[in-house]
């Protein structure tokens, strides 16, 4: 603890403690040198009438455990940084002591264990690895830890009116399911935005496109609303989904990049209940404060490059199993 | 000799007291009170002095930490990052004692039901949070962390600028424009909003630092 707003907090310190082992250090010499031999004298008070208590010296053995802490304690301050600011230097890891230097040294020791191991996965291409199972097995554990809150303990996601975190098992992708897409996925994160419609669209126009989508996705729908939410789809939603619904990546991997999925496979990101879709219509997604934000956190700062991989090889691993 | 010191200490009550009070705050007068004293614990530094973003908390996020308190969230969730490999493999760099300077009382804790959320912020989306609060099960089917639903439900903070004014008087800065400022920010907000706004914002000082 090198940083005391002033000098004289180290001096402090070091007093109290150097008083303190000093008190105690005069107190056993005092006791151990008063008290000698001869009869044990009695105290001079009396309880119950006639209850008396001698006063003995300690005994032997309790007193050289006493000296034992004193001297032990003399080592611990010094070894630990108890004395004021001595050792403890953050700018000088050699010479750090204290917890930040213990845990300096367990990360350096997992480094020099586990190091290797990432070395060498990471120098493995996405394919390869994916189908090793020992990888696999350590890509499962990585997304337990820190992708199953979002997409579940079996990679299966979570959906509903205002939240969707996709399945990463259905062979389904907004983006592309590729290895190094999902990598870049997993590195950058994602945030598709769907535009908000509620300023450009009135709610029966609403309805009627969500009826529209319901239909292409083969689920139940309004025929009068469907046949006119047909143009509204057409006017307003074809830019990102595809003009037959199918989605970004229908139109060419280069639009793959907007993430618009595909109405038409009976894979839903979000609830595919009419209200859902209205909702989502209505106030787009990631589309301003009004909006729900549901995005793919970027985990490459967090991870590094090595887990990043070890994760992407994994999920890959979900929807190509050997 | 040595007898009659300690028999004049047992015959007299006062003396006694003082001693005994002498002896009891040594421990603390070592290891407490110089903490009082020293840049990192006072500072928005890290623990090597690289100065970090802490802010007080606005308005609408101490409102969600209220409630956080309110709910007893701190008897499951620690926040609390201690500097072990396993501890800051799973929730990122371990705590520091500047992120805490604004921290009245600090939510530490020393039990962990749930996880830690000392880097929670930004980990999920606002959305995930929303859910997770009403429901954790909703999102995470093995959860057992109890449902919060009532939190949708107006945010009653019109004292917020009174609570402000508490805590600057043990030394958050707030300004006078932030204090008359505040109970228009709470305004139309709902518990949820603010207990997630608080969640957002825990830990984003030292985020992906490793």
């Amino acid at each position: 603890m090198a940083d005391f707003i002033s000098g004289f907090w180290n001096l402090y310190v070091t007093g109290l403690v150097a008083f303190g082992l000093l008190f105690c250090l005069v107190v056993l010499v005092t006791n151990m040198t008063s008290q000698g031999a001869g009869e044990p004298k009695l105290q001079a008070h009396v309880w119950d009438e006639n209850l008396r208590e001698y006063n003995n010296p300690l005994p032997r053995w309790w007193l050289y455990l006493f000296w034992a802490t004193v001297i032990f304690s003399i080592f611990y301050l010094y070894l630990f940084p108890g004395f004021g600011s001595r050792h403890s230097d953050p700018a000088d890891p050699a010479k750090d002591r204290g917890l930040r230097a213990e845990y300096a040294k367990e990360i350096r020791s997992a480094n020099k264990q586990y190091g290797p191991i990432f070395e060498k996965y990471l120098g493995t291409d996405l394919a390869a690895l994916s189908a090793d199972p020992a990888a696999v097995a350590a890509g499962k554990r990585l997304f337990l830890t820190y992708c199953s809150q979002c997409h579940g303990s079996a990679a299966r996601g979570a959906k509903g009116k205002s939240y969707g975190f996709p399945d990463l098992t259905d062979s389904d992708w907004l983006y592309g399911g590729d290895p190094a897409t999902i990598k870049t996925s997993i590195e950058g994160g994602r945030a598709g935005v769907m535009t908000a419609f509620g300023g450009t669209l009135n709610s029966e126009q609403t309805r009627d496109v969500a009826n529209y989508v319901r239909l292409i996705a083969g689920l139940g729908s309004d025929a009068a609303r469907a046949a006119r939410g047909r143009d509204v789809f057409a006017t307003n939603c074809t830019v990102c989904h595809g003009p037959e619904g199918k989605g970004a990546r229908s139109m060419g991997e280069a639009f793959a990049v907007l993430g618009a999925p595909d109405l038409t496979d009976g894979i839903w990101l979000y609830s595919n209940s009419e209200e859902a879709i209205i909702d989502g219509v209505t106030r787009g997604r990631n589309a301003g404060p009004d909006s729900v934000t549901n995005t793919m956190p970027a985990w490459k700062d967090f991870l590094g490059d090595a887990k990043v991989h070890i994760l992407a090889a994994y999920v890959y691993s979900l929807n190509n199993k050997k | 000799m040595a007898q009659s010191k300690h028999d004049a200490i047992e015959r007299n009550v006062f003396l006694m007291i003082v001693l005994t009070l002498l002896a009891v705050s040594v421990g603390g007068l070592v290891e407490i009170v110089p903490l009082f004293f020293q840049t990192s614990t006072t500072t928005a530094v890290d623990d090597k002095g690289n100065a970090l973003d802490v802010k007080p908390y606005d308005a609408l996020r101490l409102a969600g930490r209220d409630i956080y308190i309110r709910e007893g969230c701190y008897n499951c969730h620690s926040q609390m990052i201690r500097p072990f490999r396993s501890e800051t493999e799973r929730y990122g760099h371990y705590s520091v004692a500047g992120e805490f300077i604004y921290d009245h009382p600090f939510q530490w804790g020393s039990k962990r039901t749930g996880p830690d959320l000392a880097r929670v912020g930004a980990r999920y989306t606002d959305e995930w949070q929303r859910v997770h609060l009403l429901n954790p099960r909703d999102v995470v089917p093995e959860s057992n962390m109890p449902a919060f639903p009532w939190l949708d439900r107006p945010l009653q903070a019109a004292d917020i600028g009174a609570r402000m004014k508490a805590l600057r008087l043990v030394g958050v800065p707030y300004t006078d424009s932030e204090i008359a400022d505040a109970p228009a920010a709470v305004v139309g907000k709902t518990e949820l909003d603010a207990v997630v706004a608080y969640l957002q914002g825990l830990g984003l000082a030292l985020r992906n630092v490793r």
